[in-house]
């Protein structure tokens, strides 16, 4: 494990029309010192939109948490915290 | 420019919301959508949860296809609206629709005086004033907007930089100003001038302005089990983040018989484009501009008739493939499905084309039927189209394509990216001056990957685009 924070930005389709598409422009809205502490990824469907019956799609995970409705504030946030920032 | 915005989501989500009651057959149930949306004890956008609801109820009838313009009786349900879409037999003009309940009836007199206003002893925003339209109130300066012409003079002086410009947002972003308000200040759109181009509907923070949508007219023949084929744009590419096969598949999933690119009607254009470039140069033409752009045509009918000339006579890309399409497959039905708001009303003029569907309007779709592109396992296109033709989805690309085609002329050539109230007005001096003999023309700025109605954010299609033209 290379210790970094793991995001993971569903690019299945729900989470894609409903917003996930622009989560990927997250790599150009990090902090220049948190950029190498970060890893990206667009994942298939991680199911959350299958499970939850009140679609609140687009999901993220970042490290364990997943976040529903994400957004780059949301997501910032969560990098932060686990960055031990907050 | 970020695509997403509240007023998107809503119509997404109310995209997938009819098409979902469409596909489990309980359109009965479509009058609830209002109050399911906005619940009594929930939050609102506007005054109140009623307010909301009625919007929803227009929108909705948007998406039904309606023009909400022609509403005779309020009281009329949306079941009714429902079921006379599904009887509609033919597409009716005009594509657009104001919601005039939804529009917030932006304020008229565009300059306005702020707290910032000091209510100072030089006061050079009065001096100024060539209309003696600003006058002192309790210690601060206000404008007169029945005196007042927005000529901006009192904005540039004033010290304090109180003064603010406040635009109509749909009235701003049109680029021939198609768009004005009524008696009761109102948005009205004038069909002899508009360009269908979408910037309006993009533009406005309220989302008064809707396309006609015709998704019940397609979940219909798909219901029915007619064949139906996609006819899918170049600038669906990088739009759902799988590949080109696995779209392919996902039509199918839907219910499509046939799938083809319209990028190989493209090809077409870019080979007969080229032919005709080398043609006018040689009988000494000035310049030829593209004609794929369909809200670029419809200005220079409507705006530039001194520039109709030049404007290849070329067939577009959706006409060459919607051509093919109906000799392959004459019995099926065929669905342009793209990012644009002006190829729903170029599809009007041709009879090859019977639907139009918005990229937006697939994704609400593929998710109503809990189709997920990427988990499809990718299917071949019966006709591949080529490198050129795959272009034409940015700007830039179609330039591209005539220089790889063309041979023995020098291509001089100039993209206009973008168009805009100085590009339009730019435009009309092309004919007497312009120091390129080919001009290509985009009526969204970055093309069609940037168009009214795209999914992804333009940025990121653009790398998706690229890295399939240029793999490795």
């Amino acid at each position: 494990m290379s210790g970094k924070i793991r995001v993971e930005i569903c690019t299945g389709t729900t989470c894609f029309v409903m917003g996930g598409a622009e989560l990927l422009l997250l790599e150009e809205n990090l902090p220049e010192h948190l950029k190498d502490q970060v890893e990206i990824t667009g994942t298939i469907c991680m199911n959350h939109c299958k499970s939850n019956p009140a679609n609140q799609a687009p999901y993220v995970r970042v490290n364990d948490k997943v976040i529903k409705k994400a957004d780059l504030f949301k997501i910032l946030d969560e990098i932060k915290r686990c960055a031990g920032e907050e | 420019m970020n695509v997403l915005n509240n007023a998107t989501l809503i119509r997404r989500e109310l995209l997938i919301r009819l098409s979902r009651l469409f596909l489990d057959n309980r359109m009965d149930a479509i009058d609830r959508v209002p109050l399911e949306m906005f619940p009594k004890d929930g939050a609102s956008f506007r005054c109140c949860v009623y307010k909301d609801r009625a919007m929803i109820k227009y929108r909705l009838m948007a998406l039904l296809g309606h023009r909400i313009e022609e509403e005779t009786d309020e009281l009329m349900p949306l079941t009714e609206y429902a079921r006379q879409a599904e009887e509609r037999q033919e597409v009716e003009s005009p594509i657009l629709t104001v919601i005039d309940a939804a529009c917030s009836a932006c304020v008229r007199s565009n300059y306005y005086i702020t707290d910032a206003c000091r209510g100072c002893v030089a006061r050079p925003c009065i001096t100024n004033c060539k209309k003696n339209a600003i006058r002192m109130e309790k210690g601060r300066a206000v404008i007169d907007p029945d005196l007042c012409v927005n000529c901006g003079l009192c904005k540039n002086e004033c010290p304090y930089h109180a003064i603010i410009f406040i635009p109509v947002p749909c009235e701003e972003a049109c680029p021939v100003d198609a768009i004005t308000k009524d008696e009761n200040g109102k948005e009205q759109i004038d069909y002899d001038k508009c360009t269908f181009c979408g910037k309006c509907m993009r533009a406005c923070p309220f989302g008064a302005i809707m396309e006609r949508s015709q998704i019940i007219d397609i979940l219909k023949t798909l219901r029915d089990k007619k064949p139906l084929t996609a006819m899918v744009a170049p600038a669906i590419i990088g739009q759902f983040s799988a590949e080109l096969g696995q779209m392919a598949a996902a039509l199918k999933k839907l219910g499509f018989e046939h799938v083809i690119e319209v990028a190989v009607g493209a090809d077409m254009t870019a080979e007969k484009e080229s032919h005709e470039f080398v043609e006018r140069m040689k009988r000494g033409d000035k310049l030829m501009t593209t004609s794929c752009c369909p809200a670029y045509v419809e200005t220079v009918k409507k705006h530039i008739p001194e520039l109709a000339p030049f404007v290849s006579e070329t067939p577009s890309p959706m006409r060459f493939t919607a051509e093919k399409s109906r000799e392959l497959w004459p019995d099926a039905k065929t669905v342009f499905i793209g990012p644009c708001v002006a190829k729903r009303h170029e599809s009007l003029s041709d009879d090859n084309v019977d639907y139009v569907m918005s990229i937006e309007e697939l994704g609400s779709l593929f998710i109503a039927a809990g189709i997920d592109v990427q988990a499809c396992e990718a299917e071949e296109l019966p006709y591949a189209a080529h490198t050129n033709g795959r272009g034409f989805a940015a700007t830039g690309g179609v330039t591209r394509a005539i220089e790889n085609s063309v041979h023995g002329v020098e291509v001089k050539a100039e993209q206009i990216d973008g168009l805009s109230k100085q590009q339009v007005r730019a435009l009309k001096r092309y004919p007497q001056n312009c120091a390129c003999n080919f001009v290509e023309v985009m009526a969204c700025e970055g093309g069609c990957i940037a168009g009214p109605a795209v999914i992804n954010n333009p940025k990121l299609a653009k790398r998706s685009l690229d890295k399939f033209l240029n793999p490795g």
